[in-house]
């Protein structure tokens, strides 16, 4: 793994079923990939977008798909503030511990103290949490959650 | 005992959809803690100075440390004016209450001169642990059931 590189781990309840299922790790896999649109093909070499109603805020193409274990993506944040930064790699590995599932989400390949690497930081855990709640109660967290930008603005 | 030396090794941040109220409740009660930590005891005598205790099921002591910081009162803004990002105080507030969290809850760290050996068994638990501890506390608070998380005896945590 090159440095520096950002891990977090969190675990998630393997919903309905008595033994860990597959469908279910599958639907996390999907979840961890917004899809602008419906013939997106989760293979090595597609390309991706996270976007915004307005703009896309970050890019990039799949390196790995491996449902339901393993998937790795590029990163490159399309903020003009960021776009000097080299691309990173985000890879979320997906396993099985009994009835849970735990998932390790590693971006690396980072910029020391760069705007992407203060961005996930804070970013990541966010997201994270919010999925794991959509998986296990059906509701994300609060939409209004601090944003990095709102949280730079205002620490200025 | 001096707090100033102390050098975070391992700062996990979570959100749960919950109150500051409950929270506290469950990071510093048995009754919770049996749930969501691999069925560990907290017993946490709420002052500075006072005792810091995690028994196994067994009766016996798993962890045992000292309250540092202790500030209940701290958690009474809600967690939903900090998750809304009401302003620079909230933020600090809820690092105040991450930190102090962290520093309350990892007595390891008290001890200024574990061999290193000794030192990264702790790290790489807690590396292991507060990911599964605190995933199963985020469950029990917005459904009402921790995580059934099977653990091995090799990172020294206890099978559920």
């Amino acid at each position: 793994m090159s440095k520096p590189e950002f891990v977090y781990i969190n675990l998630y309840r393997d919903l309905g079923r008595e033994t860990l299922a597959r469908p279910d790790r599958r639907r996390l896999h999907r979840a961890l990939l917004v899809r602008p649109s419906r013939r997106l093909r989760l293979e090595g070499g597609s390309p991706y977008k996270f976007a915004r109603p307005d703009a896309p805020s970050v890019e990039g193409k799949v390196l790995i798909s491996d449902p339901p274990r393993r998937l790795a993506y590029t990163w490159d944040p399309c903020s003009p503030d960021a776009k000097r930064e080299r691309t990173s790699r985000v890879t979320f590995d997906l396993e099985p511990r009994g009835k849970v599932v735990k998932l390790t989400v590693t971006h690396d390949n980072l910029d020391e103290g760069g705007k992407t690497l203060r961005d996930i930081s804070s970013g990541w855990p966010m997201v994270i949490a919010s999925l794991k709640s959509i998986l296990e109660t059906g509701r994300a967290l609060p939409a209004d959650l601090p944003s990095s930008a709102a949280k730079e603005k205002a620490d200025v | 005992m001096n707090i100033d030396n102390f050098k975070p090794a391992i700062v996990y941040a979570i959100y749960i959809a919950s109150t500051p109220e409950k929270v506290w409740e469950a990071l510093t009660t048995a009754e919770f803690s049996r749930k969501y930590f691999s069925a560990l005891a907290v017993e946490a005598e709420l002052k500075v100075g006072g005792a810091f205790v995690v028994r196994a099921p067994d009766g016996s002591v798993h962890i045992s440390g000292e309250v540092i910081e202790c500030d209940p009162r701290a958690g009474s803004p809600s967690l939903e004016r900090e998750l809304a990002g009401a302003g620079r105080e909230a933020r600090r507030h809820a690092r105040h209450l991450r930190d102090r969290a962290c520093r309350r809850r990892r007595p390891a760290d008290a001890d200024p001169g574990p061999r290193p050996a000794d030192r990264r068994r702790h790290l790489s638990g807690g590396r292991q642990g507060w990911p599964a501890i605190l995933s199963s506390l985020k469950s029990l608070l917005e459904t009402g059931d921790a995580l059934a998380i099977k653990w091995s005896r090799r990172s020294g945590c206890w099978r559920r």
